[in-house]
């Protein structure tokens, strides 16, 4: 064929883009093929897939969605902490003349992936999952206002994760640094495809995220059940609807800087550029303005979780629910008012930095609440050390740290001597992993039994909190430490022997970490074998507080057989207070919305149109694009969107549940 | 877990002493006051942190459920007094260390020159301070002394309390021009101009470096920054000096191309003007300057014609190139310029034409060819020179 037509077909894919000259790259691509087969083929051969097809992937309960989040971002968990193994190895090794296992061209790519993964694909599923899960139940409803666009947005997240992996096999990622500043990331300093693929990635999972959030947004504003007013929802509702908010209003940020940049990159506009007038500092505001509201929004919704938690294992009502929701929503406001203390080092004026310093200091304020409503929540309470309640003292000792480092970083002239070092990188380490990555995992412990009617089992998980907890401070302080020496951040050799020490107990902390994440997935495993010994059935395992524990667990696929009516802040304690019967008798035909194929074929096709755009196969992308809007065309003559769950079943789940209950007594 | 710590903090003790904490122990006047804000504002911190940690531990401790000694309040969920604590209580320090910031920033402002060389030692008025331009190159730093003509590569020399007042910017792409002994970071970015005012208390050799990635050969960009008494930096002026060679238009553009690991070069003369072209981006001939530019523009632009001034405002080297769509620029055969009052030729403009991509020295060229369809790119235009 002549390379004409090659082009035209392939665009500038071809077999020299496959990284055969990486055997590190190759091996892992042996790994994941053989693992992927393996998987492919248990489904086919235990004919999982029609099963898969209709109860998972087109369904559009929030539950199954929010599960499928959770998952996604285990899974993207794994590859984002691999490539954290290979930075501790790399920073180990590469002292005295050594050059490390990792040239530049793969070193860059790695951290450049593993903040792109970690913030992305891991933090964000785990959050949104959680949001999606719990949110609808907590407020009575039986469903997200939209569930269609729920199922939707979940796909658009995996196409972005698909696209971030397929970087890994075929081509390369990019080189950047997480955030992809721009000269460096323009065409001219980086022509490969892989600022094209995180441009992309991020699009396509864009996407999905901000309509999750209109769509959550939407659930709590509208579906609350009668008499939850707005200050008698959970505090978790609560963060997730700041959250929400922050995601509406920041991600079009994220979405036209990196349409800019691909404008920059495709068609040689100049917003960017050193060219023309471009300014390369545009980019590095806009992407800020998005990216400081980020943080909080996974945070957030990390302090509900711990709210929940703490009130329900210290059996005591939330101390300060007011404050607490006004800080919230302080937080929430003030997050848009300090982006540019992410470079104080960039030139701006005495006045302005100061601005943004003490703007900065100033969300310290109601987070400092925040942590002694938690406080004084556990005072004269009883407090039951289970696994949710272990992760969140964690967390308040390490959340702490990683405040006060934080409002230091603040400070603009500690900023001068501390910005870019790995002080900076210990820091929000500290407040990532010590808030949001805790929360997550206190979130899956706490509701892993509603979402599946057993609990983890408390071995494997102690075992896992330990490692994790011992494992993130031996990883993360010495990077305070050398952050004081000096050392700056993205290094791929050293000079200096005598900083090797600390990168070897760095090292033995990421070590333990992978233990502690070795222990999770063990205790899922485990968990699952026992799940009899196990067994909630009364769907309230941890005498909690708020609605989604009035149900069963797993709950019915209709949430509530009837909608519950609230009193009262902790409206399921308020029930059981009160000698709450559960009604028996008079159910009705429940209305549901019907599952299907639409959202993971749109998304699909969005994943295909970001491959043929980052490769130059402008067929593909045109095609894709054109399919994307007659699918969607398609789908708006679908009328079977919705049907009743018939009386009978309903009656049959209530039944059942009523027989579990009587067993447990 | 608690015999693993400790067990990890047996080499730690052994590595703390030969530990360099240079944010802590600087040796210029501007980061010891650096230091001293980072210190303070953590002793105000700890005002609060300290003791909510110790509640936590104390709480989580009493309260536990096996101690049924202590008091279970379940209703008890608010106390205006105790509310009252917890929002002044951060406040207040915040009010304190908001006012310290005030102050600092402005006090410690990179562009603000310097009062005093030593907290009881004010500036001499009658010296001038030191003036060195600096440029981040791919991956290298050069320095050029614009008092004594004199250019060098990876090495940085200041005499010891002389005041130096650094103007900074950056050939390509964002750097970060950082020497922890001296005073904090300030970024190196193309096109603009980044100002910091320092100055060296202890002679000593430091070390200096880039603190932002800027792509392959980022680790390897670091230089040794000398503080010298006056004799000895005479001394090294006149090494410099001898050294001989001479930083013109041409050795810079030859220079400014990516390469790692560079060893220390010095340049005895160095054109005048290099600093400003390299700073408005324009040290090819036939390039217009940024401020000239800036200049039409003030003066309402150049109408019509001026839209076909494109391609010398090309300043990116290696603009364009791969770009999949778009125009391919239109431009005036002819640029005037101080040094060209006549305009250039075509054949004289060297625009976007060297399309090696950046990967500096020992490395792979990424092994796709960028798309070329020839009338698009720049980088296609028949190659006028080297």
């Amino acid at each position: 064929m002549s390379p004409d037509l090659l082009k035209l077909i392939f665009g500038r894919l071809g077999f020299e883009s496959l990284p055969l000259h990486e055997p590190i790259v190759v091996g892992t691509f042996a790994v994941v093929a053989l693992g992927g087969a393996a998987l492919l083929g248990g489904l086919t051969y235990f004919r999982l897939w029609g099963y898969l097809w209709r109860e998972w992937f087109t369904t559009v309960d929030h539950k199954r969605i929010g599960i499928m989040y959770m998952i996604l971002g285990i899974v993207m968990l794994l590859r984002g902490f691999a490539d954290a193994l290979m930075m501790r190895g790399q920073q180990m090794l590469a002292f005295g003349g050594s050059e490390g296992y990792l040239n530049a061209h793969h070193y860059d790519q790695v951290f450049t992936a593993h903040g792109v993964i970690m913030i992305f694909f891991v933090a964000m599923p785990l959050v949104t999952g959680l949001m999606n899960y719990v949110v609808p139940m907590q407020i009575g409803a039986r469903d997200v206002s939209f569930p269609f666009l729920n199922n939707f947005s979940f796909w658009m997240t995996v196409g972005g994760a698909v696209l971030v992996m397929a970087s890994l096999f075929i081509g390369e990622f990019a080189r950047t640094g997480w955030l992809a500043y721009p000269p460096l990331s323009n065409i001219g300093y980086s022509p490969d495809v892989g600022v094209d693929y995180y441009i992309w990635a991020l699009q396509v999972a864009g996407v999905g995220t901000t309509l999750s959030g209109i769509n959550l947004i939407c659930t709590i504003v509208k579906l609350r059940c009668p008499g939850m007013t707005m200050m008698k929802m959970p505090v978790f509702t609560w963060t997730s609807l700041c959250t929400n908010v922050l995601i509406v209003a920041s991600f079009p940020v994220l979405t036209v800087v990196l349409a800019l940049l691909s404008l920059d990159r495709y068609v040689g506009t100049n917003f960017f550029t050193n060219d023309f007038g471009g300014s390369p500092m545009m980019y590095v505001n806009l992407i800020w303005i998005w990216g400081h509201p980020e943080v909080y929004i996974l945070v957030l919704p990390a302090f509900g979780i711990f709210s929940e938690v703490t009130s329900t294992f210290s059996g005591k009502r939330l101390f300060g629910y007011t404050s607490m929701v006004y800080a919230t929503v302080v937080i929430t406001i003030l997050s848009y008012l300090v982006w540019l203390h992410h470079f104080f080092t960039m030139g701006s004026g005495a006045s302005v930095n100061s601005f943004f310093g003490i703007t900065t200091m100033i969300i310290s304020i109601p987070t400092g609440a925040k942590m002694f409503n938690w406080l004084f929540t556990m005072y004269r309470g009883r407090i039951r050390y289970e696994l949710p309640m272990m992760w969140t003292i964690a967390f308040m000792l390490t959340f702490v740290i990683g405040g006060m480092t934080g409002v230091l970083l603040a400070v603009p002239p500690a900023d001068f001597v501390l910005h870019n070092s790995l002080f900076l990188i210990a820091h929000f380490h500290n407040v990532i992993i010590g808030g949001v990555v805790f929360g997550a995992f206190a979130g899956i412990t706490y509701w892993f039994p509603k979402a599946f009617g057993f609990k983890l089992d408390p071995f494997w998980g102690k075992l896992s909190f330990w490692f994790w907890v011992t494992g993130f401070y031996l990883a993360f302080m010495p990077l305070y430490v050398l952050g004081l020496m000096g050392v700056t951040r993205r290094l791929r050799v050293f000079d200096d022997p005598s900083l090797q020490i600390w990168f070897v107990i760095a090292a033995i902390g990421a070590g333990l970490v992978l233990l502690g994440i070795m222990c999770m997935l063990m205790q899922f495993a485990v968990s699952f074998l026992k799940r009899e010994q196990l067994k909630d059935v009364t769907g309230d395992p941890w005498d909690a507080r708020t609605l989604e524990w009035a149900t069963s667990s797993p709950p019915p696929d209709y949430n509530f057989a009837f909608t519950p009516v609230v009193h009262d802040n902790d409206a399921w304690w308020d029930m059981k207070r009160r000698g709450y019967q559960r009604p028996l008798t008079g159910f009705r035909p429940i209305h549901m919305p019907s599952s299907t194929g639409t959202g993971i074929i749109l998304a699909g096709l969005a994943t295909a149109m970001g491959f043929g755009l980052i490769w130059y196969i402008w067929w593909l992308a045109a095609v894709s694009f054109i399919a994307m809007l007659a699918v969607g065309i398609g789908h708006t003559f679908n009328y079977h969107r919705d049907f009743d769950i018939p009386a009978e079943d309903v009656i049959r789940a209530e039944d059942a549940r009523t027989k579990l209950l009587a067993g447990a007594k | 877990m608690s015999r693993l710590k400790i067990l990890a903090l047996l080499p730690l003790a052994a590595a703390l002493s030969g530990c360099d904490y240079v944010v802590l122990a600087p040796a210029g006047d501007i980061a010891a006051q650096q230091r001293d804000l980072v210190i303070i504002s953590t002793v105000l911190m700890l005002l609060i942190v300290v003791p909510v940690m110790a509640l936590t531990v104390l709480f989580a401790w009493r309260y536990r459920q096996s101690n049924t000694e202590a008091r279970y309040e379940p209703e008890w969920d608010h106390s205006t007094k105790l509310e009252l604590v917890i929002w002044s209580a951060p406040l207040l320090i915040i009010v304190c260390l908001g006012a310290l910031t005030w102050m600092g920033t402005h006090l410690l402002d990179p562009y603000r020159t310097l009062g005093r060389i030593h907290a009881d030692r004010a500036v001499d008025q009658s010296k001038a301070p030191l003036e060195v331009d600096v440029v981040a190159l791919d991956w290298k730093w050069l320095f050029i002394y614009p008092d004594y003509g004199i250019a060098t590569v990876n090495e940085l020399a200041a005499p010891v309390d002389r005041p130096i007042k650094f103007r900074i910017t950056a050939s390509s792409v964002m750097n970060s021009f950082y020497i922890p002994a001296l005073a904090g970071q300030i970024y190196a970015m193309p096109g603009m101009e980044t100002k910091l005012h320092a100055v060296v208390n202890h002679a000593g050799t430091y070390k200096g470096f880039s603190a932002n990635y800027s792509g392959a050969g980022f680790s390897g960009m670091h230089f040794n920054f000398q503080g010298l008494d006056d004799k000895a930096f005479d001394a090294w002026i006149a090494s410099a000096k001898s050294a001989g060679g001479s930083l013109g238009r041409a050795e810079y553009l030859q220079l400014e191309k990516p390469s790692q690991n560079e060893p220390v070069r010095r340049w005895g003369t160095v054109d005048a003007d290099l600093y400003r072209l390299i700073l408005n981006m324009c040290v090819e001939t036939g390039k217009m300057c940024q401020s000239e530019m800036m200049a039409i523009d003030a003066k309402g632009g150049a109408g019509h014609q001026g839209l076909n001034n494109t391609l010398p405002l090309a300043y990116d080297k290696y603009a364009r190139r791969g770009t999949a769509f778009g125009p391919e620029p239109s431009f005036v055969a002819g640029t005037c310029t101080p040094d060209a009052p006549q305009g250039k030729t075509t054949a004289a403009i060297t625009a976007p034409t060297d399309t090696a991509p950046l990967l500096g020295a020992g490395l792979k060229r990424p092994s796709f060819a960028p798309l070329k369809s020839s009338s698009f790119l720049l980088g296609q235009r028949p190659k006028s020179d080297s």
